[in-house]
């Protein structure tokens, strides 16, 4: 019979409702731990400056992604109607007073980069998809995709400990307080 | 304090405040909203599914037996010749492809404009959005004639060392209309990843647990994704409204740019851009309609969204009327007499009078009804406006497309169009896929965005105090800040 190693992720407390869970995570967030997370059905309206989270740097890749887009159709239309392969068609210029003509694709391609950078550069900040996490092997997690409302504070966190943390949850109205293990 | 003599005794003289209509109905709970939606997917789908399941698929594939004898054929079986080079396909493609608008605008421009309502109705309008746009996409895909050397359309190096011409509206269209049906599906997407571990957790262990998923990608509900998610989306909606307005622009620029009189005109691409929007509600409320009373959604799709939606139905197609108007005008004021002469033969005297009349009666005289509430709420009422909108933004790009090219510049070269079997079976066939791939999505997929339809319940804000009076928020009393109600049993309240 082997044994399993478990090494302990965090702690999991419940909240009744947004309310609770937005004067809770005002609490976490004083106490001052930094390795913890709310979980929610929904986006809870202001929860980012109760957690103290910074502004999302995803519209910066954004704008370098469209940017992206843009050049590449520029140069696209304008090395093959240009240089490569100009054709006398439809009365409009072959040098680069024909560039009317490339903006609805230059347009076209910096909606699709951008587009295409907000997914994956949302996926990349938020490191998902992965297939398995420490959390789902808890009973009760699962209902924060219904009406659960859940605080984490993670084992990595400095001023974690397993002990203090337990009791300063049960201090901020956490219920069902649960050990959360993830085996390796 | 104003604010004392409020809370303790209303006086007569006070204005009273309206309350908001609420979004979702009976004060429905979290687990209620999950179990509803994800109910319509767990659970055996109504008798009715099937009858209408059957049927689309049978007519999917006469659309497919079409697309295939017109491939070992050639397009000749469309009723095509000369002039009229453009028919039944560019019309249906443009239909299609109109139809999907309403989508794009609820969940992009409805979204930028805090339009709380769009939860319940976005996720099926964008599903409906794809879905329409699959259908346009196979008409100009067919109508190169050799469809396996479709690939020429994209900027591809090839042995001929030849290059496509960007300076052609037909390559803009190209490029717009993939661009628009990738970033659609990219939207819709990232909106379902939430849904889809709600589904997810509510599943056994199995084929579809592990499906679901995958595809929700891991998703936690960790407020630092949410915060990132939250971006994205306000990303996307901010990306995707231009485009949408860019998209039936550059539809119309197929015609516009040309000098055929009847096309070159200024006024088409917001005229085609408020048509597709106004055809697409149609369709949305054409199929909400139904979906609504079948699986129960009345308390999350209500009076109020049909409401809201007949009324920009009514918006829109009085803008459409007012353009097929101007049209008019412009080709009498412009004193272009070939322009003039088209207008005459299109609404007056042409062989093809009668689909003028269908467009302009269907599409600006029906939905006037909707200036009564009466009519608003009448589901009858509002299907009958919604199938008179559709078959009259059908008609509306025949008479664009087929009744200009009939009369052409040429006298000599006039011949009027009409369809064989194979244009009207093919067409008919699209709506069988339309409705098979819509079906599919109500059987596997969350209809109602779960997780924002929560987010815009009143207990769901974070400062929400159920003792304060039901239907009052702090936002609906910022401007008038003397009228604001005490909470009560506060030292306000009680002095």
């Amino acid at each position: 019979m082997s044994t399993t190693l478990k090494r302990v992720h965090g702690y999991l407390a419940e909240f009744d409702n947004p309310q609770d869970l937005y004067h809770a995570a005002e609490h976490v967030r004083d106490q001052g731990y930094q390795r913890w997370d709310v979980h929610t059905p929904f986006p809870v309206h202001g929860m980012d400056v109760a957690m103290g989270n910074p502004r999302s740097k995803l519209p910066w890749l954004v704008f370098f992604g469209g940017a992206t887009g843009f050049t590449v159709a520029f140069l696209m239309q304008f090395l093959t109607q240009v240089i490569i392969y100009p054709t006398v068609v439809q009365g409009k210029p072959t040098d680069i007073y024909t560039l009317p003509a490339f903006f609805p694709v230059m347009f076209e391609l910096t909606i699709l980069f951008s587009a295409f950078t907000t997914l994956f550069g949302l996926l990349a900040l938020i490191g998902l998809p992965r297939l398995n996490h420490p959390l789902f092997a808890s009973k009760r997690f699962p209902k924060f995709s219904d009406d659960g409302f859940f605080v984490c504070i993670e084992a990595r966190d400095a001023k974690f400990t397993k002990e203090g943390t337990k009791s300063f949850l049960e201090g901020i109205g956490g219920k069902n307080i649960e050990l959360v293990e993830d085996e390796i | 304090m104003e604010a004392t003599s409020h809370a303790s005794a209303p006086t007569p003289s006070e204005p009273r405040i309206l309350e908001r209509e609420p979004l979702v109905l009976n004060n429905r709970s979290y687990s209620w909203i999950t179990n509803r939606i994800c109910g319509i997917v767990e659970n055996k789908q109504p008798f009715l599914w099937w009858i209408l399941f059957v049927p689309s698929v049978i007519l999917t594939g006469v659309t497919v037996f079409c697309f295939t004898y017109l491939i070992s054929t050639g397009v000749g079986v469309w009723g095509q010749k000369q002039p009229v080079a453009w028919a039944w396909d560019i019309t249906n493609f443009v239909f299609w492809i109109g139809i999907g608008h309403a989508g794009t605008l609820i969940s992009a421009i409805l979204f930028l404009t805090r339009q709380k309502w769009r939860t319940s109705v976005n996720r099926a309008a964008e599903a409906m959005t794809l879905f329409a746009v699959m259908c346009a996409g196979l008409f100009p895909g067919f109508h190169v004639g050799r469809v396996w050397m479709v690939w020429f359309l994209a900027p591809i190096p090839n042995a001929n060392a030849i290059w496509q011409n960007f300076k052609s509206p037909l390559l803009w269209d190209v490029f717009a209309v993939s661009t628009y049906f990738t970033v659609s599906v990219i939207f819709w997407f990232i909106g379902l990843v939430p849904d889809l571990a709600t589904l997810r957790d509510r599943c056994k262990p199995g084929l579809r647990k592990m499906l679901y998923g995958m595809f929700a990608l891991g998703w936690r509900g960790g407020n630092r994704h949410w915060s990132h998610y939250e971006t994205a989306y306000m990303l996307l909606a901010a990306l995707s409204t231009p485009l949408v307005l860019s998209v039936h622009s550059v539809v119309s620029f197929d015609f516009a740019t040309s000098v055929v009189p009847g096309w070159h005109t200024t006024i088409f691409p917001p005229y085609f851009v408020a048509g597709a929007i106004f055809g697409g509600f149609a369709m949305v409320l054409t199929l909400m309609i139904p979906a609504r009373k079948i699986y129960g959604l009345q308390d999350l799709i209500t009076a109020k969204h049909i409401d809201n939606m007949a009324k920009i139905i009514l918006l829109t197609g009085t803008i459409v009327g007012y353009a097929y108007s101007m049209e008019f005008f412009m080709a009498y004021y412009s004193a272009n007499k070939y322009e003039l002469q088209t207008f005459q033969l299109r609404g007056l005297y042409g062989p093809s009078v009668w689909y003028y009349y269908c467009m302009f009666g269907f599409n600006v005289f029906a939905p006037q009804l909707f200036w009564s509430r009466w009519c608003r709420h009448n589901l009858w009422v509002v299907m009958f406006v919604c199938m008179c909108v559709n078959a009259g933004m059908w008609f509306e790009r025949y008479v664009i497309i087929v009744t200009t090219l009939e009369r052409h510049l040429t006298p000599g070269s006039w011949r009027t169009f009409s369809p064989t079997w194979v244009d009207i079976w093919t067409f008919v066939g699209t709506f069988g896929l339309f409705m098979m791939l819509f079906l599919l999505f109500l059987r596997f997929l969350p209809v109602i965005a779960i997780g924002e339809v929560k987010g815009v319940l009143p207990q769901s804000d974070p400062h929400y105090d159920p003792d304060r009076e039901k239907g009052i928020q702090e936002e609906d009393l910022m401007d008038y800040p003397d009228r604001h109600v005490a909470k009560p049993g506060t030292a306000a309240a009680t002095a």
